[in-house]
């Protein structure tokens, strides 16, 4: 799928698949069009061209949508007069699901209790819940979640953890958006990292720390500096020399063509937050 | 179509807009009704015996007091409508709105028709209030009160079919300009300045009165039979109001445009 705001590329080619019974991390800086995707996979947004489906129809052709994909955008759609449970009431309406399942939904995300005072005053994890109660109103079989982890305590970090994989565990199918690696690392088994709109990783969290750097460095810094550029590598400096992405043998064949005598080789593998921040890293020098 | 239309009472039942604005409504209607019956029952002996003062015929007394709930009232339920769709721009809840019903144009009809009936709600309740006030006050005073007159009873379903358009024409223009402020300015701005000029502008020749009488206040006017703005113009003009079934069509046919026209362009538009 493509967006484009005017001349805004907002989202470019951005193509993946998510697979049932994971949970599947959708990864990238604030700005990044991870909310641009969601809602043109919902049929909210128009794409500029492309399509999104789920199981092969369209999120507009389904005939019963909240029972097919259930979904958690942001934690301020509400009128902030309603009640949880009847905000809950108006949507458990239109889409013909039953009132009892109300209930269950306010239960199961713990404001059972608030769920008769007005939305009005809720702090934001307690909207980020009811946000989450609309979602599982119909028992779908797709959970699309935008930043469900924004705002919530440690406690209910804690808890919507054990919930998605609870879900995935189920056989559903579980996207979750964040913009912190860290925030979903211990609940995804699968991410699609966008950066500018574009998707720069797509794999299981392994391949992700499979990425391996090397840490390089020359008497003639300069020299070796050119030699990895001209061989298209992203070169970083450190304090200790140049760390680029491959392995200790494909540098030091590079360096060796390139006639640079090397006073360090030394493979490095990076984390995972800084592979991430890697990958999306341009993104942030353009939001800035 | 079923689910969409009960979502939509939901919606309207669940928050404190429609009773707040029923309530003024009473207030209002009920207010100038009590105004009105009073100032003809104690004036109407008095006007009458000097012949150079404007004339009322004392059949036309009632109705002009019970139709003060689309004189003065058709604004309730067009802000009504105007917020039942501005209200969901604002607080974002076209988001879980069209995610339960993705058929978009379904959504616009279910609310179409919802506050339809709710606008005719509201002209039961502006007819309690003008009828309950009005009435008894008019025969307090020694003017017939007409309850027992037919028409007056067709004049009631005028209201109510009024009231009911009004609404609907609300819908669409809060489909149209979906900024909830923008939207009530425009709405008032219309309503209480720009028309009440245009009307008066336009009654000053008989071609512009030709023209003005299809303003959708005239025209409303005009569906109900009777008005406090009507009754004391047009005195020597040629040109007659609107039949009542023009002034009908004329308001559904603003309904139908500004709804179609908010539906082409900004109901589809990107949810972002």
């Amino acid at each position: 799928m493509s967006k484009h705001f005017g001349a805004v590329r907002a989202v470019s080619d951005v193509t993946f698949t998510v697979e049932p019974g994971r949970v599947t991390g959708f990864l990238g800086p604030n700005g990044a069009g991870k909310t641009t995707s969601l809602r043109m996979l919902l049929g909210l947004v128009r794409p500029t061209s492309g399509s999104a489906t789920f199981g092969g129809t369209a999120y507009r052709d389904l005939a019963r949508p909240l029972s097919t994909v259930g979904t958690a955008l942001e934690a301020s759609s509400f009128n902030p007069g309603r009640t949880a449970r009847r905000h809950l009431a108006v949507y458990a309406a239109a889409a013909g699901i039953a009132r009892s399942r109300i209930d269950e939904v306010l239960t199961l995300t713990g404001i059972a209790e608030a769920a008769d005072r007005r939305v009005g005053g809720y702090s934001l994890g307690m909207r980020q819940r009811l946000g989450l109660a609309f979602a599982l109103l119909g028992d779908p079989e797709v959970l699309v979640l935008d930043e469900p982890i924004n705002g919530l305590d440690p406690e209910g970090i804690r808890w919507i953890r054990e919930l998605l994989q609870h879900l995935a565990g189920e056989g559903r199918t579980v996207l979750v958006s964040s913009h912190l690696l860290s925030e979903v690392q211990q609940t995804v088994d699968r991410v699609v990292i966008l950066s500018r709109g574009r998707i720069v990783h797509e794999g299981s969290l392994d391949d992700l720390e499979g990425a391996q750097r090397v840490l390089v460095n020359a008497q003639d810094r300069a020299a070796l500096r050119a030699a990895l550029l001209a061989a298209g590598l992203a070169v970083v400096d450190t304090d200790a020399g140049l760390a680029v992405p491959g392995t200790p043998a494909d540098i030091g064949a590079l360096a060796y063509r390139a006639g640079v005598a090397l006073s360090l080789l030394q493979p490095e593998r990076a984390g995972l937050e800084e592979v991430f921040l890697e990958l999306v890293g341009s993104g942030e020098g353009a939001a800035a | 179509m079923i689910a969409a239309l009960r979502s939509e009472v939901v919606k309207l039942a669940t928050t404190r807009l429609w009773w707040v604005l029923a309530l003024i409504l009473i207030g209002y209607v009920g207010f100038t009704a009590a105004l009105l019956a009073g100032l003809f029952g104690a004036l109407g002996d008095q006007l009458s015996a000097q012949p150079n003062a404007p004339q009322l015929p004392p059949e036309t007394i009632a109705p002009v007091v019970y139709s003060t709930v689309t004189a003065v009232g058709y604004v309730f339920p067009l802000i009504l409508g105007t917020l039942a769709v501005t209200s969901e721009v604002r607080y974002q809840t076209l988001t879980p709105t069209f995610l339960a019903q993705p058929r978009r144009g379904r959504v616009l009809g279910a609310k179409l028709i919802v506050l339809g009936v709710t606008g005719a709600l509201f002209g039961v309740i502006g007819l309690v209030a003008s009828l309950g006030l009005g009435a008894p006050i008019l025969a307090a005073t020694g003017t017939d009160a007409r309850l027992a007159d037919s028409e007056t009873w067709a004049l009631a379903g005028r209201v109510v079919l009024a009231m009911a358009l009004w609404a609907i024409i609300g819908v669409g223009v809060g489909s149209l300009i979906q900024n909830q402020v923008a939207a009530i300015v425009s709405v008032l701005a219309f309503t209480q300045f720009v028309e009440p000029v245009l009307r008066f502008g336009t009654s000053i020749w008989d071609w512009t009165a030709a023209v003005g009488r299809f303003l959708p206040g005239a025209a409303s006017d005009a569906l109900v039979g009777a008005s406090i703005f009507t009754s004391f113009s047009g005195v020597g003009g040629t040109v007659r109001p609107l039949e009542w079934w023009q002034g009908g069509l004329v308001l559904l046919a603003v309904a139908a445009v500004v709804s179609v026209i908010g539906y082409v362009t900004a109901w589809r538009r990107d949810i972002t």
